[in-house]
């Protein structure tokens, strides 16, 4: 089945725009991409009529274009008839906002609809669901525009059994500059599921790193899943729900007993190098890191501070996260004391963490992290930046990561999250550089790389 | 693949719903896997006879298709030095619900690991591997993994057990002999593809792990009903 027309329809048809109730999802989805987006927009409605200037065409073969992707928003009686409708218009593929199926045990009939459409190798997403994100190009999410908060075009595909948590995903995304190039919400996922997905997005070339919050699997769909994370490329993250439910029926084995629902889920993604989040949060820093780095570390940090409290903070979250805080070689401590001002000479800590000093300035920091980028001791820094130290200025984020791209080795950077400090944390992100909005999230973004193994 | 003569020994065990020791113990050795030399034993007499013929001390344990857990009903005796003891635990056990004889066996040392595998509904079949012996819940001291396990897999199991440096030789004590170990967990994630389809559960346990090599010392499948 190809899924390509879900993501990059170039013409759509919303099936079910109401004359009568502008707040109809279909009417929500019609105007913001008749309005916002680049996909060539119809809608349609056996009544017809006209929507604002526009056709409200009576069926789709009136429509005067091809269409790729039809939304369905009608009553869930309706479906299977509008899908037929569908395939006979040769349409590539649907998104079927409408509820009322296995949420509401109405089993049979999705099933039915599920069987026509893989009969006819039409693929849809849903049904009950929010469907897809993709900016510029289309937006099925039924949430008035004006309500949405719009993350940048970026690298990250996310993919969620829930439509609530992609929307929150969305707003954390965009908070934390993480550029997005698809979300989906499955909802009852009766034809396409987390492993059509993630086959469909380790192969588009928009994205570097795909994420998915996963409630739980049907009968061998996980085994399906991680067995397409293995051969996958890029990275996968995944945050579960669910995880408290007892696996524990099977008494008379100790084995069944031990291998609970949530630790063969957990175990299973790791052996595969599926990285798995704890909570949204982590999730969005392990996205931003991978999105950055889309690579594996050993996991020996070299920690770079203008506060010796930052710097102690960082080293007791690394090595809490299984990362190592390694003792610089005499080589090194020797070429930092050398590149330091001569103010920072004597004051300076040259042991890992690097302590810089609040009299730290732009240039000691680029060059503690130019020493450090040159030990093959350390794969990786965090760079503890507190901007309100006098000697830092608003162009060392930027300044960094021209340095960056020059000496390769990753930086994770830390500055606190506020509007007077943004424009150091945007020429970070520039560069591609992951900028995190606390020391534990930096070190989460460390984490992410040292976890994410190919297999 | 299973052989004929392993669909055989399952077969035979289908009434029960769970395949009892012996028959367990002899799949695994004809899928190349170490057991401990052993005798199901229906008379006290041919008991004797074999203790005499592989040494004594030997270990003794209940066969009744009624008795899953043997050490719960003094099922399990070990460390047997002559005949007289012999007697008196086949004598003890032979009252037991379900008596269908006894096995005995060579006494085989080492730290006690369980290596186990279940069919799980979302991933299919999945092995376990961690500290075992009749505690093996309370410590809970596991790794998990889809089968079929490659080296690297079966090598992160192992290290992501925490009392590993049991394993690797604690305080002057002789390490586990991992490569041993590796090839059993290897070979067994192969045996179980080839009976997912048949079983629920399998544990092995313990798995008596020394310098030398590592056995199965006990095994329990349980079937799919």
């Amino acid at each position: 089945m190809n899924l390509e027309k879900l993501f990059k329809p170039e013409t759509m048809a919303v099936i079910g725009v109401s004359l009568t109730n502008e707040a109809h999802p279909a009417n929500v989805i019609y105007n913001k991409n008749r309005l916002r987006y680049e996909a060539r927009t119809f809608a349609v409605n056996p009544r017809g009529g006209h929507i604002r200037g526009d056709v409200l065409y009576k069926k789709l073969e009136e429509v005067p274009e091809k269409i790729d992707l039809a939304v369905i928003a009608v009553k869930a009686e309706f479906v299977l008839s509008v899908v037929e409708e569908c395939i006979n218009a040769g349409v590539k593929g649907a998104v079927i906002v409408s509820g009322g199926f296995a949420e509401t045990g109405s089993n049979e009939l999705q099933d039915r609809i599920a069987a026509l459409a893989r009969e006819a190798q039409f693929p849809f997403i849903g049904p009950n669901c929010l469907g897809v994100y993709a900016a510029p190009r289309m937006d099925t999410l039924f949430i008035p525009s004006e309500r949405m908060v719009r993350p940048e075009k970026g690298r990250v595909a996310m993919i969620s059994q829930s439509g609530g948590v992609v929307v929150d995903q969305m707003v954390k995304a965009a908070a934390e500059g993480v550029g997005l190039s698809t979300a989906v919400s499955i909802g009852n996922k009766a034809l396409i599921k987390e492993t059509d997905l993630l086959r469909y997005f380790a192969g588009d070339p928009e994205t570097d790193v795909i994420t998915f919050y996963i409630e739980g699997f049907g009968k061998n769909e996980g085994r399906e899943f991680a067995l397409a994370a293995a051969e996958c490329t890029k990275p996968v993250i995944v945050l579960k729900a669910g995880k408290t439910a007892a696996g524990n029926k099977a008494v008379s084995s100790h084995t069944a007993a031990m291998a609970g629902n949530y630790q063969v889920f957990s175990s299973v993604m790791a052996q595969k190098g599926v990285v798995e989040a704890t909570d949204e949060f982590e999730l969005m820093a392990f996205a931003e890191s991978l999105s950055c780095y889309p690579r594996n570390i050993r996991g020996k940090i070299g920690i770079i501070t203008g506060s010796g409290g930052h710097g102690a903070l960082c080293t007791d979250a690394c090595i809490s996260h299984g990362l190592v805080v390694p003792a610089l070689g005499e080589e090194t401590r020797l070429a930092l004391k050398e590149a330091l001002s001569p103010v920072l000479k004597n004051i300076a800590s040259y042991a890992n963490p690097v302590d810089l000093t609040g009299s730290s300035t732009d240039e000691d920091f680029l060059a503690a992290a130019h020493v450090l980028s040159k030990d093959p001791g350390i794969d990786c820094i965090i760079m503890l930046l507190l901007p309100y130290i006098p000697g830092i200025t608003v162009d060392l984020g930027a300044k960094l990561g021209m340095m960056h791209q020059q000496d390769g080795k990753p930086i994770i950077a830390y500055v606190p999250h506020v509007e007077k400090y943004r424009i150091i944390v945007e020429g970070f992100n520039f560069y591609t550089i992951p900028v995190a909005h606390s020391v534990e999230d930096a070190v989460h973004m460390a984490e992410a790389m040292r976890r994410n193994k190919l297999c | 693949m299973l052989t004929k003569d392993m669909n055989d020994l399952l077969q035979s065990a289908h009434t029960y719903g769970w395949v009892m020791e012996p028959y367990a113990k002899r799949l695994f050795a004809l899928a190349g896997m170490d057991v401990p030399r052993f005798k199901w034993a229906r008379s006290l007499d041919e008991g004797v006879s074999f203790a005499h013929e592989i040494g004594y001390p030997v270990v003794m344990k209940i066969v009744s298709p009624q008795v899953v857990h043997k050490s719960d009903v003094g099922g399990v005796a070990i460390g047997i030095t002559d005949s007289t003891g012999l007697a008196s635990a086949f004598n003890r056990m032979s009252t037991i619900k379900g008596f269908a004889g006894v096995i005995v066996e060579e006494t085989v040392k080492g730290i006690e690991l369980i290596i186990g595998a279940t069919i799980d509904e979302q991933f299919g079949p999945v092995i376990l591997v961690g500290i075992g012996g009749t505690s093996t819940e309370i410590y809970h001291d596991v790794g998990l993994a889809m089968a079929p396990l490659c080296e690297s897999d079966v090598d992160n199991m192992i290290r992501g057990i925490k009392a590993v440096p049991l394993l690797k030789g604690f305080r002057g004590s002789e390490p586990a002999n991992i490569d041993a170990l590796k090839k059993l967990v290897i070979r067994f994630s192969e045996l179980v593809m080839d009976l997912g389809d048949i079983i629920e559960s399998i544990d092995l346990n313990p798995v008596m792990c020394s310098a030398e090599r590592c056995v199965i010392a006990d095994a329990r499948i349980m079937l799919r009903k």
